[in-house]
């Protein structure tokens, strides 16, 4: 690992101005995806910016809306009762991440940024556009068991790229329609949580829409109807501590037997977390029944491809939604 | 002599010999208590522009281990397992996979399990760590110790300091109330001789003994 400078700011606009200033500078939270990507190589800063020492740790409840610090811990936002009683989907995508230690260390604002868990963005002996512009991808014809279904063409992929944004938290997000704050040297902007991360087209080294000056400061959530009709589905190798093969966030606003409202979104599917918004507004209006919950799935993957090894997902990923929408209903 | 050399840190990060030598005095230097503590500076800036990549300036940090605090100066790259192993010769903590996904080197910082692996020793700055070393008492072994002895919760026992800390952090966290449920929070400690399922009576026996951990 290379020596690098480190700072201790203790105010948002230090940080920002420290980062901003060098190329070469990136901040640091929790470090359980930076150090393990530093201790590899993969990355290698001249200069770390400690942000855990920045006031973005609190959670609150505000007028309609769950207001999280970007460096409230997993483990903390999990199981807070503002979480838990307004958006329980949340807490669930969170606790399904990870292990008890890293839930411990890992932020919100990191979690959302962590990288992909591709193999070969690992292995620096493998070509890899995400690490290195332009060297091609390995796993269109490698081990791509793990790899995208959405927002990749085929024709086009070995210049791009397939990986899959790992985080379980940013599924919950993405269909809880999230905003993340977003602080810049020259001031704030709010984005939603769907417009953070990116899909990977000719830049695929760029995972989001962040400058490399600006930090996101926290999340806000605003109130749904959903209440505990809101089911995180994860298929996973192994049955804890584990990356998602395929999982889905599902959300149901049931009136009088109609759904009002649906949300649905996949992880482990695509280069950022994927919202299927055909297939909530197939639901809109209709009684809920397992039908209806195939044909919306079905919408969901119209524009699904596969490279090989993952090719199982083309008919995991529809049926993953089914059964988180069946949770999500309570009608399993 | 040698106590005053060790309590400054950066003497000791000086010495040519990483030997036996240095391991004796680190003993001794645990054994002192009541350093003086720093204030987290407004920003700290280490390791100067111009030191090479190779031949870092080392940098200050305290923190206090099982009690004992420690003014240390360190490699600015040095992680938290590191430093307990290396320079406290604190050896219990163990390196596993040293890419935070055996749980082998499961710590408690400020009181939640932490892996010591994944995290820079700098960070750690007036924050206080305890070890496995730090449970037993009186020369009598934490409850879950004992549990662990007597359910067979070990084989090779290259885990089982990982697997204790975590125990004790499960229990705490009130996540061993059945067995699927330390199962589900006990799943950041891999063990690959296979004793988990002893390793969850020793956790759930400790728990339901209503014992102090």
């Amino acid at each position: 690992m290379k020596a690098f400078q480190y700072l201790r700011p203790s105010k948002v606009q230090d940080a920002i101005r420290a980062v901003g200033s060098d190329p070469g500078a990136r901040f640091i939270a929790g470090g359980t995806n930076l150090i393990d990507l530093m201790k590899r190589g993969i990355v290698s800063p001249d200069k770390l910016v400690d942000i855990n020492h920045l006031p973005l740790k609190k959670i609150s409840y505000q007028s309609g809306r769950l207001k999280i610090g970007a460096l409230a811990l997993n483990s903390e936002v999990a199981a807070h009762p503002a979480v838990l009683q307004k958006q329980p989907l949340l807490a669930q995508a969170l606790h399904s991440g990870a292990s008890g230690q890293l839930r411990n260390m890992a932020t919100m604002g990191g979690n959302a940024l962590q990288r992909t868990r591709c193999p070969y963005f690992y292995d620096t002996a493998f070509p890899c556009n995400k690490r290195k512009p332009g060297s091609g991808c390995a796993a269109v014809e490698g081990i791509n068991r793990m790899h995208s279904i959405f927002g990749v063409e085929k024709a086009n992929a070995t210049q791009s790229c397939i990986a899959v944004h790992p985080s379980d938290m940013s599924v919950a997000l993405a269909a809880l329609d999230a905003e993340v704050i977003i602080q810049g040297q020259g001031g704030e902007r709010r984005i939603a949580f769907t417009d953070l991360h990116r899909l990977p087209g000719n830049q695929p080294e760029l995972d989001t829409t962040l400058e490399r000056n600006e930090l996101i400061t926290g999340f806000e959530i605003p109130d749904n109807d959903f209440g505990m009709h809101a089911h995180y589905l994860k298929v996973r190798d192994r049955a804890s501590f584990a990356f998602a093969i395929v999982s889905v966030a599902a959300a149901l606003d049931v009136k009088e037997g109609k759904i009002n409202a649906a949300r649905l979104a996949m992880g482990g599917v695509a280069h950022k977390p994927w919202r299927l918004f055909e297939a909530e507004r197939h639901l809109l209006g209709k009684p809920v029944s397992e039908a209806l919950f195939r044909q919306a799935a079905a919408l969901g993957m119209r524009d699904a491809v596969s490279f090989g090894q993952n090719d199982y997902k083309l008919r995991m990923a529809p049926n993953a939604v089914v059964q988180a929408l069946l949770h999500a209903a309570a009608i399993e | 002599m040698n106590n005053e050399r060790i309590v400054r840190g950066e003497e000791l990060e000086n010495e040519a010999d990483f030997s036996e030598e240095r391991r004796f005095f680190l003993k001794q230097s645990v054994a002192m208590a009541g350093l003086s503590f720093l204030p987290v500076p407004f920003v700290t800036a280490a390791g100067g522009g111009d030191s090479s990549p190779g031949n870092p300036e080392p940098v200050k940090v305290t923190l206090t281990v099982n009690g004992t605090r420690h003014r240390l100066a360190i490699d600015v790259r040095t992680t938290l397992l590191d430093l307990l192993r290396e320079q406290l010769a604190l050896t219990g903590t163990k390196k596993g996979c040293d890419f935070g996904q055996c749980g082998a080197c499961t710590v408690h910082v400020d009181g939640q399990r932490t892996l010591a692996c994944l995290s820079f020793a700098i960070m750690q700055q007036s924050k206080k760590v305890h070890t496995i070393e730090s449970l037993a008492k009186n020369g009598s072994l934490h409850p879950l110790q004992q549990a662990f002895i007597k359910h067979d919760g070990f084989q090779c026992g290259y885990c089982t300091p990982g697997q204790i800390m975590s125990g004790v952090s499960c229990i705490r966290e009130k996540k061993a109330g059945s067995a699927e449920e330390i199962q589900e929070y006990m799943s950041g400690n891999l063990c690959r001789c296979g004793a988990y399922p002893n390793i969850v009576n020793a956790i759930m026996e400790v728990k339901n003994s209503g014992s102090q951990v």
